[in-house]
């Protein structure tokens, strides 16, 4: 019975790590659908970009913060490239349109990213080791990996500088003004298009440390573009502009889904993960169909 | 000045309501038809009929159920491929189970299970509404890849991934070569595009459209949303089931659930878009931009084959046709068949100025 328990809850824990992990993917998409409502599918794609970005510039021996420095800077230059490029001739035109635009950026990002650098499986050591963490393992018997932890950790401290950089400043207030309504923003003078570089650029930063850390798990490779699939499920539970959904929505679905694995797994044949996901996160849209925190919707005729 | 309907008069209601009203526009499609059916076996080699003009016509009639869906009722959605991957899994299994059974039959009654499992699908969009009801058919397409990829029943007990179709005869005729395949695949388009475009400008479509332009209003006006979007999400999954299992039958001649990924659901979306919205002619022009655009940039990157390697040859295919997407996108957002109108526009002046 403890053993069956302490399982249980490492197999929880374990669950909640690695749903921040997809929240982090996740917080990329809710902070350009904040700001421009676009739907961005190519965040999955950006995650590699970056990933891949960072992880060639590491090979060729070049300092770790200073790699870091520079495939910041390769994003914001990217969002600076998209937003002139793709979404100025956009401006106005259905969401649909938008949608669409991104999944051909995504197409593009993906050719980019692999035609510059290569398709091949880079390892990424960012120094921190996949361990058990001992002291709780000593102390309970309940096995937490140090990485997680650590994921964890850089996981909430990007949150907190988000949520400051939202809340705090001119630029601050001005995301916010554009997220809520952009006609009446730009009407005060805000720049519009300067606000979206903006908002891209931090997607893509956001989309960095995704890719690092995901890449440290999997190794940089095509498939951690894969990870924004994963991603959606958090996104439409937690609801698509809400920060908070996004934390609270993969904590949910990282949670369950292991717990499904493991626990329903057996039962009904594995490979649950690809759909479990999905499941859980319709089985809240039926009772909020805007996420748990998402902004509703109010409809006049 | 050629282009233009002076002189046609309209004097019975059915003239008024015909879908082509003038002359030109009717004598142009008996061209295309003519064409479709006699034309092609007298130019077109075995290899562009089977490579080309029939998954042309399958991805058509595919786009043709999204439209329906996406363009018509504004329910947005990225599980076509699961719909396809429906029907193709139904066909295989009813022909291997029940030989007796005709071919077109089968090909009908799998339209329908996919119609059922498209109902199921689509019974979350009275609550979930946009991007969150797209996310949610993701659901399905999911769902669909590991229930073909992990019960083995669907295979028949087979552990290949690969299940190669049986033999068709239609009518007593063995369906063999490539144009026989073409000929099947192009009665089935033809049939289902007629019944497309009626059931568009029949009171469905006309309540298809009212739910997209807004749900609430045409809930007021006395359109039910329940029946309407269920029967959109059912004739759109019909069409995808019968493309699907045309897919698996006449062109690659094998089912397989990888055939129907994202991807594919991603295809048929871009095929909508590039055609136009909301219109049938648009889903044959998009189609065929999505099918041969690939083919054109595969043409173009084979003749840097001896001095550049394939992988980058392959990524640089993926940028071009993003960067072309994109591209098309910014310079026409309604779509190839908004060029056609305009196109036809001018062409009624022409060669005047006005």
């Amino acid at each position: 019975m403890m053993m069956e328990l302490i399982f249980a809850i490492e197999v929880l824990i374990a669950g909640l790590l690695s749903g921040v992990m997809y929240s982090l993917v996740a917080l990329g998409f809710v902070l350009i659908f904040k700001a421009s409502g676009v739907f961005n599918f190519a965040q999955g794609a950006m995650v590699l970009f970056a990933a891949l970005t960072f992880v060639r510039i590491l090979e060729m021996g070049v300092n770790f913060w200073l790699a870091i420095a520079i495939s910041l800077a390769v994003m914001v230059v990217m969002a600076v490239v998209i937003e002139r490029v793709m979404l100025r001739p956009l401006v106005g035109q259905p969401v649909i349109i938008l949608f669409m635009a991104t999944i051909g950026l995504n197409y593009f990002l993906e050719g980019l990213a692999q035609g510059i650098w290569d398709a091949e499986v880079h390892g990424l050591e960012v120094g921190i080791p996949d361990v058990p963490w001992e002291a709780v393992m000593e102390s309970t018997g309940i096995l937490i990996s140090l990485f997680d932890i650590w994921s964890a950790v850089i996981c909430g401290v990007l949150v907190f500088l988000l949520a400051f950089f939202f809340q705090k400043g001119r630029i601050g207030r001005a995301l916010r003004a554009v997220a809520d309504d952009n006609q009446a923003a730009m009407s005060v003078g805000i720049p519009l298009q300067l606000i979206w570089a903006i908002v891209w650029a931090v997607a893509g930063m956001v989309a960095l440390v995704a890719g690092t850390l995901w890449g440290q798990r999997l190794g940089v490779q095509f498939s951690i573009s894969l990870v924004a699939l994963k991603a959606l499920p958090v996104l439409i539970l937690g609801g698509f502009n809400s920060m908070a959904g996004a934390i609270i929505g993969g904590l949910i679905i990282g949670a369950s889904e292991k717990l499904a694995e493991v626990y329903l797994g057996p039962i009904i044949g594995g490979g649950l993960e690809s759909w479990a996901a999905y499941f859980i996160a319709m089985l809240f849209l039926i009772f909020r169909p805007h996420g748990l925190f998402g902004e509703e919707i109010i409809e006049r005729v | 000045m050629i282009y233009r309907e002076t002189g046609q008069f309209k004097t019975t209601y059915k003239g008024d309501m015909a879908i082509f009203p003038i002359r030109q526009d009717r004598w142009g499609l008996v061209v295309v038809l003519v064409f479709a059916v006699v034309g092609v076996p007298l130019v077109a080699s075995d290899h562009v009929v089977a490579g080309y003009l029939t998954p042309f016509l399958i991805w058509a009639m595919a786009a043709i159920g999204l439209n329906i869906l996406t363009g018509y009722t504004g329910q947005l959605s990225l599980g076509h491929g699961a719909f396809m991957m429906v029907g193709a899994y139904s066909a295989y299994n009813i022909a291997v189970r029940v030989p007796e059974l005709p071919i077109l039959l089968v090909f009908i009654v799998s339209g329908l299970i996919a119609a059922v499992f498209g109902i199921l699908v689509g019974s979350p969009s009275l609550r979930i509404k946009g991007f969150y009801l797209a996310v949610a058919t993701l659901a399905a397409q999911f769902f669909v890849e590991w229930v073909f990829g992990t019960f083995s029943w669907f295979t028949g007990g087979k552990m290949s991934m690969v299940l190669d179709t049986p033999p068709m005869t239609v009518f007593g005729y063995r369906i063999e070569s490539a144009l026989d395949n073409y000929y099947l695949v192009l009665g089935f388009v033809l049939v289902m595009t007629l019944l497309a475009k009626n059931l568009v400008r029949s009171e469905i479509g006309r309540a298809w459209m009212a739910i997209r332009d807004m749900d609430i209003a045409a809930e007021v006006i006395g359109i039910r949303p329940l029946h309407t979007k269920l029967s959109a999400f059912a004739v759109s999954s019909f069409y995808a089931g019968v493309a699907g299992a045309l897919y698996g039958f006449c062109y690659v001649k094998s089912v397989d659930f990888t055939a129907f990924d994202l991807f594919v659901s991603l295809r048929v979306l871009f095929m909508i878009i590039i055609g136009g919205l909301g219109s049938i002619l648009g889903s044959y022009l998009g189609a065929a931009f999505i099918v041969i655009l690939p083919i054109l940039i595969n043409t173009w990157g084979s003749q840097f084959s001896e001095t550049v390697p394939a992988n980058l040859i392959s990524n640089v295919e993926h940028m071009i046709f993003g960067g072309l997407i994109i591209f098309f996108l910014i310079v026409e957002p309604h779509g190839l068949a908004r060029l056609w109108q305009i196109t036809k526009e001018k062409l009624r002046l022409w060669p005047f100025p006005y």
